[in-house]
């Protein structure tokens, strides 16, 4: 929208889009990779697929640098303090994606090993089935969750 | 197959006599006595079976056929020239099944008997240090039991409670102003 008397110098928004707009494209992973997805991952991550023309997925390998956790692979009892302990350290606001059908609930395991999906340890927003899911998948859950963090009401602080 | 001959060696320097043998497909299995277990991997090493290549566990409990023992501990042992298969099996009773190490002869036996101790629960005396190598300190049991509860598990920190799907949806519904 143009201001009428600055004309088309400077643009009008709400500082909610515009927050949005900024987080959305700027979403920067942390990758909690621990099983064959992650190649999957990888695959989507490199130039043939490459995540990273839509602004985001771009990797940081420290929690307090990132604000999205992708959980990428099975996760069981023993990792799962490591995976709640990673969680905890993220800063506000943060996402998670449970990457691949273990994460997502648990697969074909159910047994004494494997958590039964990760939203039994911590919350997740973004669901990606598949064994392992195939790299568009992955970029449709993004483009779902960048819609996502657009209609949300952006807190500041 | 050559196995046979070299059990029936093996037998003989030993002293055992009404030994059995199990055909793996692969190789054959000679069955020792608990009591012989590390005097039939030492004597076989003697022979040139340098190379562990695999210590395992098994529970018969619930086996269709039936077994001497509820445990069997199987080592598959290898000499490198040739390499020729041999492998020792041992049935141990469902209570306090043990055996004697076979670290002292074999360095690639540490993990295994570890192993099978965390899975199984087998006892392997002598061993330098014997604790779980996969399941976390604190885990009750041995998974691998058939004992075992299938599905029980032991998480080391609070499990949230499980999101109803149904709820979701039904708010999803409402918040597009639907029924």
């Amino acid at each position: 929208m143009t201001d009428p008397v600055l004309d088309d110098a400077v643009l009008t928004t709400q500082l909610d889009k515009v927050v949005a707009w900024g987080r959305k494209y700027s979403l920067f992973n942390y990758p909690f990779v621990t099983a064959c997805c992650g190649m999957e991952f990888m695959a989507s991550s490199a130039s043939h697929y490459d995540t990273d023309r839509f602004g985001a997925i771009f990797p940081r390998f420290s929690p307090r640098q990132s604000d999205l956790l992708m959980v990428v692979g099975t996760i069981n009892h023993k990792l799962a303090p490591a995976l709640k302990r990673v969680y905890d350290q993220m800063c506000e606001p943060k996402w998670v994606v449970a990457f691949g059908v273990c994460a997502t609930s648990g697969g074909f395991y159910q047994n004494y090993a494997t958590v039964p999906g990760i939203d039994t340890i911590i919350p997740v927003d973004m669901y990606i089935p598949g064994c392992p899911p195939r790299p568009e998948t992955i970029i449709d859950a993004l483009v779902k969750l960048q819609a996502r963090i657009q209609g949300l009401r952006q807190s500041l602080v | 197959m050559s196995e046979s001959a070299l059990y029936q060696r093996l037998a003989e320097s030993l002293g055992l006599q009404g030994l059995q043998e199990e055909d793996l497909g692969t190789v054959k299995a000679l069955v020792v006595p608990a009591a012989s277990w590390s005097a039939a991997a030492q004597w076989l090493q003697q022979q040139g079976f340098a190379m562990l290549v695999e210590l395992g566990a098994a529970d018969y409990s619930k086996h269709p056929l039936p077994h001497p023992g509820r445990f069997a501990v199987a080592a598959h042992l290898m000499a490198l020239p040739g390499f020729e298969r041999a492998c020792l099996k041992a049935y141990l009773p469902a209570e306090s099944p043990a055996l004697s190490s076979l670290c002292g002869l074999f360095a690639a036996a540490n993990w295994y008997e570890r192993e099978a101790w965390d899975m199984f629960g087998i006892d392997f005396k002598g061993h330098p240090e014997l604790k779980r190598i996969l399941m976390y300190e604190g885990f009750e049991g041995h998974p691998l039991r058939k004992d075992y509860p299938l599905g029980r598990m032991q998480p080391l920190i609070p499990m949230r409670e499980a999101v109803d799907y149904e709820l979701v949806r039904q708010a999803a519904r409402r918040a597009e102003g639907g029924a």
